[in-house]
């Protein structure tokens, strides 16, 4: 492998500097002059940390109709993302060894970005009995992220046994926090909106009665709880005093809880279903704020393709979900004060740097130092870009943010010193061509 | 007017042209030995109900009749909108058909909005979900007009299943559009979330609420409903929020009984008053073919040729 010189890039707090890449790491930053390398000029562009998603819904195994892990991954390059954690709600499940070993062998086989498996907490996601957690953690895949996501981990005796199971290993559960009574039949939030258009609500409260239970849980039994998609003002304000008290709760927002609402259903388009559902603008103000602030510890995008049937039909028999991959860097400058307000610093943090620490993932989330793995994404912080859903590299194309003129642009992504995009472009890899070939 | 979706997204010019016509239709048919006109001749409405409604299929199929339109009844499944042809295929192959109107009732709210994006010819909304049935609230005011000589300055009450009632919703934007003060008395239980910004007055009290009211009308409320805990039985809430002879003794004399139908008698309405002359019930049955002529009508012709 060539060297890799990335010629003045903006690391954020230390200037424009040269960042010398040789074997997938770091070798030397500063001025540098090195012949043979292979040079991509970063002049104007900002350096981070490769993005890492906690929330990933890759589709395969089951709906490779709507997404694969290599246009998955391919996406989530795109976006500017070195690594995401596969959520376990594939056909089959991601309920054993088995199945997450074969998800992360086809997350190395695409090449794309590194893929880490999230196992189930239950056996197929039915919230009845425990998955073998401990099989999984002791797999090749290594999984440290246990979800039932797309349910909640309702019962509360399988929620305290989970969270002690998982401690044996440093694990952690991420709960879809939806009280699964409260929401029967619920097609959006429940408020002004949903009392108008008929459509049955998703109250709130649903969320926040589990997420104040968990919070509870975990400080009872010591264990890591990690909150999915965030989305109401009020779990903010359990969250904020769950930390205050010391309890070990991450949690985490969706790009989509940053930007959109409640009144966007009234269009009745089911490209804007989603769960949890958007919320009201208040709520909306509240988690931009929590995320600058760090209450919220990360941006996670719930990336959910789906195939074109299950969106073009009437809201209720659509399936919820958006996606988010190419679109959550852009989202989350706009959250965090827009190109010309937003702290670099604080992006990278939230974006990169705490979701890695968040999943375990040691060699992602690094700032370049010398010996660190290359997991980089070059960003234009001064051009801006149209979203428009046949020129995504995921294989869907349900975006609630086609038309949208959103700021930023991924210029160049590497993993491990390769470029995955480079001049904003997706690049084939050596892996692919020898399938082609 | 290019479809009706909604009352909320009518203009009170529109829905009073509505009214207008209603009475022009009535006028023009009643008392005639073929009730028939020739305004829509040559043109095809669909009937694409997705929901088991005779009443409603019918008087919009009379509707289309009366005005000589070409009729087709499309069918579709009534059981779940995940089975079956997808509403996005029906719709092309109406489109392909030629409709130059589809009359759509479907379980799914929205449904209608969504197949104006997949087909040229107007759309009417004969009952979405929990959402809207525009022309059950414009039969209802045109009753209105009717027996209490307008609908400006009168004061209606809602009662019952708020929460699970599309006739409600049309009504509160049609009615409080042409000036009338609504009120809508049920449980909390059965009133949606977060309506502080609805033009109406809220009461859980009926008895209270029926004082100077001009009309009531009552929502049909299912049985089952009390095993998801809305309210404890139906004995209570016939109790509560049933009308009754007492209650109905408690309306001013001119006030009018109003049902959507149909009527579980005994239940939200108690027989007598259901069958009382305050009732309006088969009126507003009468009334509601001449409300879908107007609006076929309307719909079709843009008003020209009137
Ligand atoms: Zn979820």
């Amino acid at each position: 492998m060539t060297d890799l010189l990335i010629k003045s890039a903006d690391l954020i707090g230390r200037g424009r500097q040269d960042v010398l890449v040789r074997d997938g790491r770091v070798a030397e930053i500063g001025s540098i002059d090195a012949k043979g390398a292979e040079t991509v000029d970063a002049d104007g562009l900002v350096l981070l940390p490769g993005l890492v998603d906690l929330h990933t819904h890759l589709r395969e195994p089951g709906r490779e109709d709507a997404e694969t892990v290599h246009t998955g991954t391919r996406a989530a390059a795109k976006g500017g993302y070195t690594a995401v954690c596969a959520m376990a709600n594939s056909h089959p499940v991601a309920d054993t060894a088995g199945v997450v070993e074969q998800v992360a062998a086809l997350g190395r086989a695409a090449g794309y970005a590194d893929v880490q498996p999230i196992g189930a907490v239950s056996v197929g996601l039915a919230g009845e009995r425990l998955a073998e957690i401990g099989a999984m953690a002791h797999s090749a895949a290594k999984v440290r992220m246990f979800s039932d996501d797309g349910h909640c981990v309702s019962d509360p005796v399988l929620m305290r046994r989970a969270l002690e199971y998982v401690k044996t290993f440093g694990g952690l559960v991420a709960q879809h926090a939806e009280e699964p009574r409260l929401t029967e039949g619920a097609q959006m939030n429940e408020g002004a909106v949903s009392a108008e258009l008929g459509l049955p609500g998703w109250p709130a409260v649903a969320e926040e009665a589990i997420i104040a239970r968990d919070v509870l849980l975990a400080e009872y039994t010591g264990a890591r709880v990690h909150f999915c998609h965030v989305s109401t003002a009020r779990s903010v304000d359990i969250i904020r005093e769950a930390k205050a008290r010391g309890a070990k709760v991450t949690a985490e927002v969706c790009p989509h809880h940053l930007l959109l609402t409640d009144e966007a259903a009234r269009s009745y388009d089911p490209v804007y279903k989603v769960n949890p559902p958007l919320r009201r603008e208040a709520d909306v103000a509240v988690l931009r704020a929590a995320l600058a602030e760090g209450v919220i510890d990360a941006v996670a995008t719930d990336h959910a393709p789906h195939a074109p049937q299950d969106k073009q039909c009437e809201w209720a028999a659509a399936r919820p979900g958006m996606l988010g991959l190419e679109t959550a860097l852009s989202i989350s400058v706009l959250a965090l004060g827009g190109p010309a307000g937003v702290d670099w610093d604080v992006l990278a943090e939230r974006t990169s740097r705490t979701p890695a620490r968040i999943a375990g993932l040691e060699a992602h989330g690094r700032d370049p130092r010398p010996g660190a793995e290359a997991n980089f994404t070059l960003v234009d912080p001064a051009a801006t870009w149209t979203v428009v859903p046949e020129g995504l590299a995921s294989l869907s194309r349900n975006t609630p943010y086609a038309g949208m003129e959103l700021p930023v642009t991924v210029q160049a992504t590497f993993l491990r010193g390769r470029a995955t995009v480079l001049n904003g472009a997706v690049l084939p890899n050596d892996s692919e061509e020898e399938t082609t070939e | 007017m290019k479809h009706l979706l909604t009352t909320k997204d009518l203009t009170r010019d529109e829905a009073e042209l509505i009214l207008d016509v209603t009475e022009q239709m009535a006028e023009a048919v009643t008392g005639r030995e073929v009730p028939k006109l020739p305004a829509l001749r040559g043109r095809t409405v669909v009937n694409l109900f997705y929901e088991d409604s005779t009443r409603t299929r019918t008087s919009f199929e009379t509707a289309a009749k009366r005005l000589s339109a070409d009729v087709v009844n499309f069918a579709a499944k009534t059981s779940s909108v995940n089975k079956g042809e997808s509403l996005r295929d029906t719709a092309l192959t109406l489109q392909a058909m030629g409709a130059d109107a589809v009359v759509i009732r479907h379980p799914a709210a929205g449904a209608p909005q969504r197949l104006t994006e997949w087909l040229d010819g107007a759309v009417l909304n004969a009952g979405d979900g929990t959402h809207a049935h525009p022309t059950q609230a414009l039969l209802d005011a045109y009753t209105m007009k009717r027996r209490l000589g307008g609908v400006e300055g009168r004061t209606v009450a809602i009662v019952g299943d708020i929460l699970h009632s599309r006739v409600a919703r049309s009504n509160v934007w049609l009615l409080s559009k042409l000036g009338a003060n609504v009120r809508l008395i049920g449980p909390p239980t059965l009133l949606p979330k977060d309506i502080d910004g609805w033009p109406v007055e809220i009461g859980y009290d009926l008895d209270a609420s029926l004082k100077g009211v001009d009309a009531v009308m009552m929502l049909r409320v299912q049985r089952e409903r009390q095993n998801a805990a809305f309210f404890p039985t139906a004995g209570e809430y016939s109790r509560l929020y049933g009308l009754d002879e007492r209650r109905l003794a408690l309306l001013p004399d001119h006030a009018i009984v109003m049902h959507p139908g149909p009527m579980n008698r005994g239940m939200e309405i108690a027989a007598t008053v259901a069958d009382s002359p305050r009732a309006t019930i088969t009126e507003q049955v009468t009334n509601g073919v001449w409300v879908r002529m107007a609006v076929l009508y309307l719909l079709l012709t843009n008003g020209e040729a009137r």
